[in-house]
């Protein structure tokens, strides 16, 4: 299949991704270079200089809200792709309303709390969509624990499961690149098998 | 009793157990998770009266923050 039928066919879709910090908006920046037609971003934060260490954001943009700064980015990449952004916490209640009509939605968030409950709430509550999780992506080293685990035909978990982010193991550019683009190539075959 | 257990065959030595008991037995003690029994998951609240049968596909997922 060449690249203009991939993109052609990437097109027709939307992805939902829950928040947009190190696993969020390098996951966005991933599926827009792929060719995924709208991309719907949330979270509540703004961006912050010690984002930039991982996140993809620059300098400038200190400041401003993330969902905003990242479709500035996105945009400078693929000019046609249409983002939809929401600048608010994800809870129980907005979740359904805000990930409406999404293909695929991809888990970004950083707490463990929040990812049970996005899970709970996209597993129950809207049922036949795919969720694609991140767990374990802290530190560096033991880039071959890194693993995409399809768990059924509705869940996949990206990461080792392993590692949590602490003061003394933080989350680092390179394992949370590599687990942000596993996060978008399980999208990516997911959507490839959709008519 | 035999079950799939994250994609590989395990074998237990009762006849039945609930997902508490599937838990115990494999030491799984990190409590930020998620289980799965035939694709169903199964909330924090029923791991006691959920009772895993012979052939069922579990799965038990950790949740580890950072993202």
């Amino acid at each position: 299949m060449r690249i203009s039928e991939i993109e052609g066919h990437l097109r027709k879709f939307r992805v939902g991704i829950a928040g947009a910090g190190g696993l969020g908006s390098n996951c966005a920046a991933t599926l827009a270079r792929a060719g995924i037609g709208t991309l719907v971003l949330s979270d509540f934060d703004i961006v912050d200089l010690g984002n930039l260490s991982r996140q993809f954001y620059f300098v400038s943009q200190v400041g401003m809200e993330k969902t905003s700064a990242l479709k500035e980015n996105l945009i400078r990449i693929r000019p046609e792709i249409k983002i939809i952004t929401h600048h608010a916490k994800l809870n129980k209640t907005n979740i359904p309303i805000v990930f409406a009509g999404c293909d695929v939605i991809v888990e970004a968030f950083d707490k463990a709390e929040m990812k049970e409950m996005l899970i709970k709430v996209v597993q129950q509550g809207m049922p036949g969509i795919p969720l694609i999780i991140g767990s374990g992506l802290a530190g560096w080293g033991n880039s071959d624990k890194l693993k995409c685990r399809k768990i059924d035909e509705t869940l996949y978990v990206c990461g080792d499961e392993l590692s949590e982010t602490s003061d003394e193991l933080p989350p680092l550019s390179p394992r949370v690149g590599i687990v942000a683009n596993m996060q978008a190539d399980a999208v990516v075959e997911i959507l490839m098998k959709k008519e | 009793m035999k079950i799939i257990l994250n994609n590989t065959e395990e074998e237990f030595a009762v006849k039945a157990m609930s997902v508490s008991d599937m838990l115990k037995f494999k030491k799984f003690s990190f409590r930020m998770r998620i289980v799965k029994i035939n694709g169903k998951l199964i909330p924090g609240e029923e791991y006691d009266s959920t009772i895993i049968n012979d052939g069922d596909n579990v799965q038990m997922i950790y949740l580890m923050s950072g993202g």
